[in-house]
């Protein structure tokens, strides 16, 4: 069974950079997928390897790790608009994170508006 | 913050009494995609030595390798660079794909444990940089999320980068792919092994670092 853990963005938006990894990590370490609504800025993805590699070891292989965000060029101006507004009014970053245990996931397949996520079979 | 600051005044103030030092070049990218054969390319090119060894087995390089004073010649000027090669740099790491490399157990766990150790170096790494060089092996989907948190580590420190599309000679090679993803950065498609598209590299890096 794989089991799909959804992280709301207000629960992690006010985390320190630490606390928020620390939350990710603990999530994965437990064989979970995990759905974040919003994108990591570039340097906690790269705090986010740093403690990831810090933690591996013979059971905790690492992560797969992909996020997207909405391509605007392919955006309406009013979707820009919605998107702005939600962005001020909710604090909001744009697009979706998945991480999950490299132990369960084999490998996530990006394209700019397509994330595929293929699986171990564990038999 | 401070840390900012400095590295603000280092690069826009001070940086004006110190034009013509050695500029540290790191190469960076995901495992595999050719930094090392870069590395001794470029060194060949201007020292007649090479840098590292190479292997088909991931994560040869597992500590950052410096070379100091390799002096670049580009269109009649020159400029002097350390360049920084750096293990590369990856969100898993299992002993166990080591071992399809006929490597014995130990030897597998021991190599995971130091690439593991060399993915944090590299990225502590990232603020020593005045220049970085991201090199992608041309042949895989640049759509990694490996790729795009190097890239975006670059930009969040203000640090010129130039992809390098290695590996241009295979039959797989996409330089369009990696243009499309990284638009707003310089690509060059070269083969380091080989040596082709080498003379424009070396004019682009040139154009990076002026």
């Amino acid at each position: 069974m794989i089991t799909l853990q959804y992280i709301p963005h207000y629960e992690i938006k006010n985390l320190d950079t630490e606390s928020k990894i620390k939350k990710i990590l603990k999530h994965v370490k437990d064989d979970r997928i995990i759905l974040i609504d919003c994108k990591l800025a570039p340097l906690e993805e790269g705090l986010l390897i740093e403690r990831t590699m810090e933690e591996v070891d013979r059971k905790f292989k690492g992560i797969e790790i992909a996020s997207i965000i909405p391509d605007k060029k392919n955006m309406q101006f009013l979707d820009i608009f919605k998107r702005d507004l939600a962005k001020i009014l909710l604090g909001k970053d744009d697009g979706v994170t998945i991480i999950g245990p490299a132990s369960i996931i084999k490998e996530i397949k990006k394209n700019p508006n397509k994330i595929e996520l293929l699986t171990k079979i564990r038999r | 913050m401070i840390k900012g600051i400095k590295k603000f005044l280092d690069r826009n103030i001070f940086g004006l009494f110190k034009r013509k030092k050695q500029i540290k070049l790191g190469l960076y990218g995901p495992p595999n995609s050719g930094k090392t054969s870069l590395a001794n390319r470029i060194c060949q090119d201007w020292l007649g030595e090479e840098m590292g060894t190479v292997s088909k087995i991931p994560h040869e390089t597992r500590n950052i390798v410096t070379k100091e004073k390799v002096v670049v010649k580009s269109k009649g000027k020159e400029i002097m660079f350390n360049l920084v090669d750096t293990p590369g740099i990856a969100t898993k790491i299992d002993y166990e794909d080591f071992l399809k490399f006929k490597m014995s157990d130990k030897e597998a766990r021991s190599r995971a444990k130091e690439a593991t150790k060399g993915v944090i170096e590299s990225i502590k790494w990232l603020d020593n940089m005045d220049c970085v060089l991201v090199v992608l092996d041309s042949t895989v989907n640049p759509y990694s999320q490996v790729n795009i948190t190097i890239i975006g580590n670059l930009a969040a420190r203000d640090i010129p980068v130039m992809i390098v599309a290695n590996k241009s000679d295979l039959k797989k090679s996409d330089i369009k792919q990696i243009e499309s993803a990284f638009p707003q950065y310089p690509v060059i498609g070269i083969s380091a092994e080989k040596g082709h598209g080498i003379e424009e590299f070396y004019n682009k890096l040139y154009k990076l670092v002026k």
